[in-house]
């Protein structure tokens, strides 16, 4: 019962994390529904007293991993995922856009590590018992990630600065 | 005094604001002699802000009717709550648009992130999931009163009252326990004599918040007045008066519980 509550009360999270995951608001909207039905379903299996969370965010991450496998079979998660379709619904700022499709170009896994760090501020423990990997992998993979997503925003800079000069 | 060497975890950790004080003064020497580490580290943590900053809006928005919709599976073990949750997902976009402009203007988007606000909503699904109720709508009724608010003391840490509301139209129910964020927290039920019913959560271990004023959220059509009176928090909610009436409670309650 306590746990129904605050699942609930994690679906703004859920929202968020698969908006930033997943690009567009549409897509990201289902894999939190497909997230919540099979929570729903698996809440017997939740152990009392562990952290929910990361037990929901779990459930997302093996949502998304299979719909992800399923949508794609010839793309392995392992190569940079090309560019997803974005909406432009934050907004018209050029930076902000930037972001979003700097974002999805990183690799999903190291994308996943990112957002749960930086968004949901989880403990790298606890990303790391999330995701189900080594801690050690947690630390490379966010490592990478900033790095890569700190270049692609440079070079985006540069990008729209060389066109101003031109 | 050599400390132990920085590595890219320790970078990263600073990064994310996550160091003890002492390493954290470590790293800050280590980069303080090497300027492009401490700009590359500086960039991660505004790349951090800027996400946070692009992404956290979602938090407050109103959720799809689909969405609100999916807790639907748990028709067969959890129907009463599939009731609340698509019910409180609505509530809660309602409340991201009509409570929180009433609330202080700060500038976090997540509602999570304010206990008062949480407490709102917890018994707001405390109040539409219990008052309901017609054959067990507390654990221990009014004829108990003396045991319920000792037991209820007891188990939440802190000496409680049931106050005394036939003076504004309404008499103890009774009251229950249920399971807070942070520990027991106690429920009591009033109704007057038309049947119409009023709960009221008492919470304990509010860090931090003496004292605030009265707030309101809305949650579906469950209205709370919500407050912080030294430790312990109160959420009064009803669905079936109005927001003038419910103050009049709220204002009683208040004043029966500082005397």
């Amino acid at each position: 019962m306590n746990e129904a509550q605050r699942l609930i009360e994690l679906i703004p999270r859920l929202r968020r994390y698969a908006r930033a995951l997943v690009g567009d608001r549409a897509s990201a909207d289902d894999l939190v529904q497909d997230t919540l039905e099979r929570a729903w379903m698996k809440l017997h299996l939740y152990r009392r007293g562990t952290d929910l969370r990361a037990w929901l965010f779990t459930v997302m991450h093996n949502v998304h991993v299979n719909k992800v496998r399923s949508a794609r079979a010839t793309d392995p998660l392992e190569d940079e995922m090309p560019e997803l379709a974005q909406r432009g619904a934050q907004g018209d700022a050029l930076m902000v856009r930037d972001l979003e499709r700097s974002i999805a170009r990183l690799p999903a896994e190291q994308r996943a590590v990112l957002l749960l760090v930086t968004l949901e501020e989880m403990s790298y423990e606890q990303v790391a018992r999330t995701l189900g990997i080594p801690i050690g992998t947690v630390m490379s993979r966010l490592s990478r990630a900033r790095e890569k997503l700190r270049a692609l925003m440079l070079g985006q800079g540069a990008a729209a600065k060389l066109k101003v000069v031109k | 005094m050599s400390a132990a060497p920085i590595t890219e975890a320790d970078l990263q950790a600073y990064a994310d604001g996550r160091l003890d004080a002492e390493r954290r003064g470590e790293v800050e020497a280590w980069l303080a002699a090497r300027p492009d580490e401490a700009e590359r580290i500086d960039a991660y943590r505004r790349l951090g802000e800027e996400l946070r900053g692009l992404y956290d809006p979602v938090l407050s928005e109103a959720l799809p009717p689909a969405l609100a919709g999916a807790a639907l599976p748990l028709r067969r073990r959890w129907s009463r709550f599939a009731a609340v949750a698509s019910w409180v997902a609505l509530g809660a976009a309602v409340g991201a648009i009509g409570g929180w402009e009433l609330r202080d203007s700060r500038t976090v988007a997540a509602p999570a992130a304010d206990v008062g606000a949480l407490m709102a909503r917890r018994a707001a699904v405390a109040h539409v999931t219990y008052s309901p109720e017609v054959r067990h709508p507390v654990e221990v009724g009014a004829d108990q009163e003396a045991h319920l608010v000792a037991w209820l003391s007891k188990r939440v840490g802190a000496p409680l009252r049931a106050p005394k509301l036939e003076a504004v139209g309404y008499s103890l129910v009774g009251g229950r326990l249920l399971p807070g964020d942070n520990g027991p927290v106690a429920h009591f039920m009033y109704q007057t004599n038309r049947g119409t019913r009023i709960t009221l959560y008492v919470r304990t271990e509010i860090a931090g918040n003496r004292e605030t004023a009265f707030r309101y959220a809305r949650e579906g059509n469950v209205s709370v007045f919500y407050w912080v009176d030294r430790k312990l928090g109160y959420a009064l909610s009803s669905a079936d008066i109005s927001k003038d009436d419910l103050l009049k409670v709220a204002n009683a309650v208040y004043q029966q519980l500082n005397p």
